[in-house]
């Protein structure tokens, strides 16, 4: 039976750390650290609790299906008989870690479907929009979008991953005023429309990122997934401040004069990752209201995780659903469509902030877009840290310029073979020689890009395409140009220096070391997350 | 002569040294804590009382032990199930209050199939003011807090919630057991739930388990008990709630007479409008205990016939 909120959620908090301030949560990978971070010059960032989510899913789907917004007819009145339809939706990147079911793609595809078999439509594919991640395997296609729609279409050949290097399956449409090749899935090109469904976990993912990159290749990604346009996202979060975002836009515009019908369907979520009940329920509650049995699940999660070896650890965290809840919805031409989204998901995620610090924390968690069901290497570990937690900021980073980072995370010296096989080689060869983006993309991303092995990999295994761990090293491009050192407590030594970072055993060793860089008594900022926050720095 | 003074061994200070999260947190000093979370009264969870082992449990327990007991204790004599008939889906029984026998007897007495779906709205401070006592009440006689203090929102729609989840309500109109042996004024909350949730209202009169355990006293002693059920009420079209619960404790201040003397003087006293109120002479309380014994039953007693 459904129990009555007790309150209203809570919007973000910024603590300024006293003496009474508990030990503060550090996730730090498949496992967890409390430290105690100095009272009078540390301050922590928490999330807002989770906002309630919609009571009728099905029934704000179908109206926003019916009521679209901007320029654009209602989804059945886009539906005839013998249209070619293509639906298209994100891939395993989103959410994280992924929703418990029936995951928001399942209900959305599935409404989407009774519209198009109502109105006769016969000719229909479902495409994951991965780009250049790894192929989704059969299980998680099925949590995608259901055992009723997998049956129906996959067995046809009518349900499958998106292939951006079928050579007979993409197509260029075009080029920006600024040069940038626009390219896209053939099949989806050749619709006659495009039915995009979304989540947006953060502001960065949605709009004219969904199509321009989730159907694109590498010909049309290269030009804005590279570490000048990455440096100019300031930041990849804030679209109006993001270059990434604005070349996206200008394919999106490319997209739409060539005559490609999209109808965009985006959602929002709580942050509701971990649940208010059960063991995970504390990594949500902020320290100081744990409550005894918080305190007990958490001491017991932490000696059973002890007790595990790495591989048992990541299966338990990687086995985790959460129980996230659609907060909105809405549907139609994609611009429209993607403000109202932003202005939803900035409603969860922001939490105002004034000024930046000599120091930013940050505890690492056991999860990034990258390694769902997978190993969070060593580069994936630099990519959460200095692309995405980094860039969670509008205005300005919280640390500034010339400042230390210093993140938490084990950071094994460990790769998965089938899903990150070009990452290996990037760690070894490039990493060796090179940390900084732009020498690396000069000098060896066309060699990976194009290497036969990795392609054959990527098409027909589960491996993320050659040149993605260039990418992760350039989304961190920004933060390693604005940041005077990083630190990671905890790691394996020989990985982090691998990285071009310093180790540090102990928090308190890292802020000894950091203030070789920015003196004795600097200001801390700890950024609490996840469930995810933005800071709206002024 | 000044005795030594004895220092007992503190817990408190040696827990104060570990760490946290072995001890308990301190608030910093710019956060205000939140305010405590009850989980006692009516914010109680019974949830898993009515869950499939706990009913299981509460089935062998009804059957096995409150059973036996209430025949040895009340030796109760049921009337007017017969009442019940045609009906089926969740009911309301609304009986008045003497004793905390009544539940057990209700239990006891209330046919299937609404028995194995039954709840008891149980008094908040009473029944639920701890943890071990709530959870008693929920598992043995599956009770939920209803709040009797204030007009709670929480209880009632939790009520509701069970109703129509289809669950039958076993519910005291008057509030709590009577003070004196005198009924007390019904009160809406159930004639409320019948109207919100489209149900009818069983009027129950139970007689004499004042005399087995009345308020105040610590032990029970047994002695003879009747239930009396009558026949189910809905609403009229444009009735409001207190009218229908006045309606209500007449109906039950009928089925008293009935059980007192017998179905057809009672109805005439009905129709007559001279039905003796269960709410006895409004005056000191000497005089209502004086009242209460002229309160006996005039049911007529067989005798032997005349053969002269």
């Amino acid at each position: 039976m459904a129990k009555e909120p007790k309150r209203a959620p809570r919007p973000g908090l910024v603590l300024d750390v006293d003496r009474s301030t508990p030990p503060i949560l550090f996730h730090h990978g498949e496992g967890f650290r409390l430290e105690k971070l100095p009272p009078g010059r540390s301050r922590v960032i928490y999330p807002a609790e989770a906002l309630p989510g919609i009571a009728d899913p099905d029934g704000a789907i179908r109206n926003a299906l019916a009521n679209p917004l901007g320029d654009s007819d209602p989804l059945h009145a886009l539906l005839t008989p013998g249209m070619k339809l293509t639906i298209a939706f994100d891939d395993i990147s989103l959410p994280l870690p992924p929703m418990a079911r029936p995951d928001i793609r399942q209900r959305i595809i599935e409404a989407v479907l009774d519209l198009a078999a109502e109105a006769g439509v016969d000719d229909v594919h479902l495409i994951a929009a991965l780009a250049l991640h790894r192929r989704m395997t059969e299980a998680e296609l099925r949590h995608a979008v259901g055992d009723r729609v997998y049956d129906a279409f996959a067995p046809q050949g009518y349900l499958y991953n998106h292939d951006a290097e079928d050579p007979d399956g993409m197509v260029i449409l075009g080029q920006t005023p600024h040069g940038e090749d626009v390219q896209m899935n053939k099949r989806a090109a050749e619709s006659d429309l495009i039915v995009y469904v979304n989540i947006n976990l953060v502001s960065m993912d949605g709009g004219w990122k969904s199509t321009a990159t989730g159907l694109s290749g590498y010909q049309a990604l290269k030009h804005h997934h590279n570490p000048e346009t990455m440096r100019k996202s300031k930041s990849f979060m804030d679209r109006h401040n993001s270059e990434l975002h604005h070349s996206n836009w200008r394919q999106g515009k490319v997209l739409k004069d060539s005559g490609i019908k999209i109808f965009q369907v985006e959602t929002t979520i709580n942050t509701n990752a971990f649940g208010n009940d059960g063991p995970m329920s504390v990594l949500q509650k902020r320290e100081w209201e744990w409550t005894g049995r918080d305190r007990a699940s958490f001491m017991a999660m932490n000696a059973g995780l002890r007790a595990m070896t790495s591989r048992a650890r990541r299966n338990v965290f990687q086995s985790w659903k959460a129980p996230y809840e659609l907060t909105s919805v809405q549907a139609g031409e994609v611009d429209a469509v993607h403000d109202v989204t932003t202005e939803n998901t900035l409603k969860q995620h922001l939490v105002p902030v004034e000024g930046q610090t000599d120091i930013l924390t940050m505890g690492l968690p056991y999860i990034c877009p990258y390694n769902v069901n997978s190993i969070m290497n060593p580069i994936l570990v630099m990519c959460l840290g200095l692309g995405y937690f980094f860039n969670m900021y509008r205005g300005k980073p919280l640390v500034r310029e010339g400042g230390v980072l210093i993140m938490s995370h084990p950071t094994p010296w460990e790769f998965h073979p089938v899903h990150h096989p070009s990452y290996i080689d990037f760690f070894e060869q490039v990493l060796s020689e090179t940390k900084d983006p732009v020498e690396m993309s000069e000098k060896y991303e066309k060699q990976y890009a194009e290497d036969e092995w990795y392609r054959h990999l990527y098409r027909t295994s589960h491996a993320y395409h050659g040149v993605h761990p260039f990418y992760m090293w350039y989304w961190g491009s920004h933060a390693l140009q604005h940041l005077g050192q990083v630190i990671i407590v905890g790691g394996d030594p020989r990985s982090v220096r691998r990285l071009g970072f310093r180790p540090a055993s102990t928090l308190q060793d890292a802020l000894e070391m950091a203030s070789d860089v920015v003196g004795p008594q600097a200001s801390i900022t700890h950024y609490h997350n996840p469930p995810i926050l933005m800071a709206d720095v002024t | 002569m000044d005795l030594p003074e004895i220092r007992l061994p503190q817990i408190k200070k040696p827990l104060a040294k570990l760490p946290f999260p072995l001890r308990a947190p301190s608030t910093p000093l710019t956060v205000e804590p939140l305010p405590p979370v009850r989980k006692t009264g009516v914010d109680f969870d019974t949830d898993w009382a009515r869950s499939g082992p706990a009913r299981a449990a509460r089935s062998v327990i009804t059957d096995a032990l409150v059973r036996p007991v209430i025949q040895i204790l009340a030796s109760p004599t049921v009337h007017g199930l017969d009442r019940l008939e045609g009906f089926d889906g969740p009911m309301i029984f609304a009986a008045n209050h003497h004793s905390h026998i009544d539940t057990p007897l209700m239990i006891s007495s209330i046919p299937e199939p609404w028995r194995s779906n039954l709840v008891v709205g149980g008094a908040a401070d009473y029944f639920f003011n701890s943890r071990v006592k709530g959870s008693l009440a929920a598992l043995s006689i599956a009770a939920f807090p209803i709040e009797r203090t204030k007009v709670s929102r929480r209880s009632t729609d939790l009520a509701a919630e069970l109703i129509d989840d289809g669950w039958s309500l076993l519910i005291y109109p008057e509030g709590g057991r009577s003070p004196d042996g005198w009924g007390q004024p019904f009160r809406g909350g159930a004639t409320y739930l019948a109207r919100r949730c489209s149900v009818p209202v069983v009027p129950v009169h139970i007689e004499g388990t004042g005399r087995i355990l009345r308020k105040g006293r610590p032990l029970p002693s047994p002695a003879n008990t009747a239930v009396t059920f009558g026949a189910p009420l809905t609403p009229d079209a444009d009735e409001r709630t207190t009218r229908f619960a006045e309606r209500l404790g007449h109906e039950v201040a009928v089925l008293a007479d009935e059980a007192t003397t017998d179905w057809w003087s009672a109805r005439k006293r009905a129709h007559a409008g001279t039905t003796p109120a269960l709410v006895g002479p409004e005056a000191g309380a000497w005089r209502r205990i004086w009242a209460l014994d002229q309160k006996a039953s005039k049911r007529a007693k067989r005798a032997w016939p005349n053969l002269d």
